[in-house]
């Protein structure tokens, strides 16, 4: 019996996001219809936007670089039995740190202080992951609260420094730190206008679909996300190995934060809080936290962003529209959960209205 | 008469392969309290849940009043006015407990009349032998007092039969001889009859008019308590029917070797706060196997998963060759020490990683299986698949995932990882729950195997039969703490049968025989 099903959880693996996909691009269908806009149009101008021409793939890589990374701040604790919904604040205190660190050392010129600084970016950003991972094993806290939490905290700290002690006194309407050095800045690749953040986010969704896979330590995390009882049975160290999974993941983002910094802004300004952080959320839970499958995912999404300010322009809609779909996909991603297992056992019937009452539901 | 009369016909009930009731005919007279004893599996818990519509037997029927009733659905049950008491709290935590009195009555009208609903749920009270203060909330009252709302819950329906799955477990002495003194109030008063699983011998002999025994899907023995006495109950719980056939390993063994496993004063917290091991004394030597007895929910989980690793010590040291264990992973590997937990693909298996990954975790980090910090899956699956041939895992293939095994496939698994190699300690917890015949002879020769190669075995076992079966020394845990030991050649069931019902709560000290 079980046998002529193997092929079944491979399929839902698939079909299940895409399915919610599909489902939050008609739902976002109806919702712009029903402010006069004809759906169609939208649909086709989304897709143009993202990925229609040279320009458009440019900006939509340009976006899913530091979503590919903060999507890891997710999936890496993810698959230590953790959900992290707090990148956003280990991002913004990455950039911090890039644009900060030089106030405090001049950083050799050159490709080793851009290392120097990144590194300084995924240390801030791995200790704030970490410290919502050591308060859930050790203190018991729930870690998407305190996770949540702490992205907050980490965006006052941000502000309060920019705008105070770090404020670059030339910067009035928009306080902004200094500008990084020219030669600690990240550049484009080749002649494109897509900076090396991208190789950075692709070669370390590479790097943690290895960890996890094959080296002993990845096994062992996987082992304690899986079933922490089975872990201790065995004698793992399972805080050990979540507080690190953690550490991993919040250095993700980190390393996000440092490249929008050193790529996009050179500087760290309020414009860093865009949201990547909680986009990289849904980019996880569509890839189902697989490193490999985040890559392609947070093209979509970077697409999706992208996207949205070609809508503003030909259609009127304003640039937030994106969100809306972003927020149906999101819904429809949770609640495609519960069909888990059940995507092809289910009756006809049940399934059409299983599907109608998720939809229901999400509005 | 307002109280029910419950008699069941031949009721059986299979899930898959396994068979929880077997021709099961109880009968509950009316007005009267009775008991359901049986060790954990027995099918007590199925027998209510199809009692109250909540499964659907295969074979036999529910005679309600002398009259076969069909059960479809609990709404059904509630209808005919059968209760029942969940063991575990279905009361909601944030809301009153008016509030929670009104939601257990089913219908809720639109505006609800406060001022009415008090005074009747006031009036209610009145009649009830249990005082709780209407605006308490849940999420303030002790245990036993949330036991009495549950509890209340079911009399404010006027149940004319209710059903309590182990009422008492989270009571104090006094709170339970409270609560069972107003239930058997009641039902000799002829408003419900009552009918509680339990575990405890004492309620059973204070509070019970009659009582039947479930062992493995049967029931083994019905009647008046007056009859029974609670070490015949506790050997029809155990069973002793079946005559342990005498294996050869047993006769060839020599005599054990020098202490291997000690452990003195264990202490562990349960999962409710409280104490469930209370300064456990208790020495395993070499190639021998110590069999743990015990009626369940006298700590035997508790201290075997504070041994493996499972849950934290609170007090106590546990040495393993003079050295002190603490089951890391170093140590488990440096002392060899295995271990089959109870439940393994909850307890010892990662259900959502294949075969092959869970026949890989005790070894994946080591050498020839890792090099340099990388696992070498090549070489694990291959030797997974040898040990799938071994050991008879019948799997779709070392990728499947473990959690679509069969429970007794999921056991050979297991098995295979944690026998391979050669044990030297083995901390083994009701390793063949829920198996078929075959598996269990299979699994015990392999500890009787792992014994005779010089392995020390601390097995712990609800199945009496068993114990005797594969044990050299028999020691009896109630209470959280080892209160009587014996070589398993001169152990007699009914005086192993005194010591789990709880003999030692009347004898001063532990007793121990000479061996």
């Amino acid at each position: 019996m079980a046998g002529s099903r193997n092929w079944q959880p491979t399929a839902e693996a698939f079909a299940l996001p895409l399915l919610s996909l599909a489902g939050a691009l008609v739902l976002f269908g109806i919702f712009v219809a029903l402010g006069g806009r004809d759906p169609v149009a939208v649909w086709r101008l989304l897709f143009v936007g993202a990925f229609g021409d040279a320009f458009s793939w440019q900006n939509t890589l340009q976006r899913s670089a530091p979503l590919m990374l903060t999507a890891l701040c997710v999936a890496l604790p993810a698959r230590a039995g953790l959900v992290i919904i707090g990148g956003e604040g280990a991002l913004v205190l990455g950039g911090l740190a890039m644009a900060g660190l030089p106030y405090l050392f001049t950083p050799p010129a050159g490709w080793i202080g851009t290392l120097l600084l990144l590194a300084g970016a995924a240390a801030a950003g791995a200790c704030w992951i970490a410290l919502a991972g050591w308060l859930r094993v050790w203190r018991g806290v729930n870690e998407t609260i305190s996770s949540l939490l702490l992205a907050y905290i980490a965006i006052a700290v941000f502000k309060q420094l920019v705008e105070g002690p770090l404020r670059d006194p030339a910067s009035l309407n928009k306080p902004s730190t200094l500008p990084l050095a020219e030669s600690l800045r990240i550049g484009s690749i080749g002649s494109y206008d897509v900076h090396w953040g991208l190789v950075w986010g692709i070669c370390l969704c590479v790097a943690a679909a290895f960890w996890l896979g094959f080296s002993v330590h990845g096994f062992a995390t996987r082992v304690a996300g899986g079933n922490p009882r089975a872990a201790r049975l065995m004698g793992l160290p399972t805080g050990r190995l979540v507080v690190t999974a953690c550490a991993l993941g919040g250095a993700c983002a980190g390393l996000a934060g440092g490249i929008e910094v050193a790529a996009v802004h050179t500087n760290a300004n309020a414009a860093l809080i865009a949201g990547f952080g909680y986009t990289g959320i849904l980019v996880s839970f569509v890839a189902r936290h697989q490193p490999l499958a985040v890559i392609p995912v947070a093209i979509l999404f970077g697409g999706f962003g992208a996207a949205g300010s070609l809508l503003q322009r030909r259609l009127g809609l304003p640039d937030a529209a994106v969100q809306v779909l972003l927020g149906f996909a999101f819904v429809l991603i949770l609640a495609s959960e519960s069909l888990r297992g059940r995507l092809f056992t289910l009756p006809a019937p049940l399934r059409r209205r299983t599907s109608i009452a998720a939809v229901a539901g999400a509005r | 008469m307002p109280a029910l009369a419950l008699q069941t016909f031949r009721l059986s009930k299979h899930f898959g392969a396994f068979t929880a009731l077997d021709q099961v005919s109880l009968d509950v007279r009316p007005g009267t309290v009775h008991a359901l004893l049986g060790e954990n599996g027995a099918g007590k818990s199925t027998l209510v849940k199809c009692v109250v519509g909540y499964y659907r037997a295969d074979e036999g029927a529910v005679l309600i009043d002398g009259r076969e009733t069909a059960i479809p659905s609990p709404t059904t049950a509630r209808a005919l006015g059968i209760g029942m008491v969940y063991q575990h709290f279905t009361v909601v935590p944030g809301m009153s407990v008016a509030e929670n009195l009104l939601l257990a009555r089913g219908r809720v009208p639109a505006r609800i009349d406060w001022r009415a609903v008090r005074a009747e749920l006031e009036a209610f009270m009145a009649t009830t032998p249990f005082r709780l203060d209407l605006d308490a909330r849940p999420l303030e009252l002790a245990s036993g007092e949330k036991q009495k709302l549950e509890i209340l819950k079911q009399l404010l329906l006027r149940p004319r039969l209710l059903i309590l799955d182990e009422p008492t477990s989270v009571l104090t002495p006094q709170e339970a001889d409270e609560v069972l003194g107003a239930l058997r109030e009641r039902a000799h008063s002829g408003d419900c009859s009552v009918l509680m699983i339990t575990h405890k011998f004492r309620e059973v002999s204070a509070y019970a008019d009659d009582v039947s025994v479930l062992r493995r899907g049967r029931l083994v023995c019905s009647g008046s308590v007056a009859d029974s006495s609670p070490q015949l109950l506790a050997q029809a719980m155990m069973g002793e029917g079946r005559v342990a056939p005498v294996t050869v390993g047993r006769l060839q063994v020599a005599a054990p070797g020098a202490v291997r496993l000690q452990i003195e004063g264990l202490r562990v917290m349960g999962d409710r706060g409280e104490e469930a091991v209370r300064g456990l004394d208790l020495q395993v030597c070499s190639g021998e196997i110590v069999g743990v007895a015990g009626v369940s929910g006298n700590g035997q989980r508790e201290f075997m998963q504070a041994l493996v690793g499972q849950r934290p010590r609170l007090a106590g040291s546990v040495t393993l060759e003079g050295r002190p264990f603490h089951a890391r992973r170093a140590e488990n590997r440096s002392q060899r020490v295995r271990s089959l937990p109870e439940e393994p693909l909850l307890n010892g298996c990662v259900g959502e990683l294949s075969v092959a990954d869970n026949m890989a975790l005790r070894e994946f980090d080591q050498s020839p299986f890792a090099w340099a910090g990388w696992v070498r899956w090549r070489r694990l699956a291959a030797r997974a698949r040898a040990w799938i041939e071994e050991y008879g895992v019948k799997t779709q293939g070392e990728g499947a995932m473990i959690r679509t095994l069969s429970g007794g496939n999921v056991q050979r698994a297991v098995l295979a990882r944690e026998l391979s190699g050669e044990a030297d300690l083995l901390l083994v917890s009701n390793p063949v729950f829920g198996l078929d015949f075959a598996a269990v002879a299979e699994i015990h020769g392999r500890l009787l195997a792992a014994r005779d190669a010089g392995c020390s075995v601390l097995l712990v076992s609800e199945d009496l039969d068993e114990l005797l079966e594969l044990s050299d020394r028999i020691v009896v845990m109630s209470g959280g703490r080892i209160v009587f030991q014996t070589p398993a050649r001169d152990a007699r069931r009914h005086e192993l049968g005194a010591w789990m019902g709880g003999r030692h709560e009347t004898a001063a000290a532990p007793q121990e025989r000479a061996a």
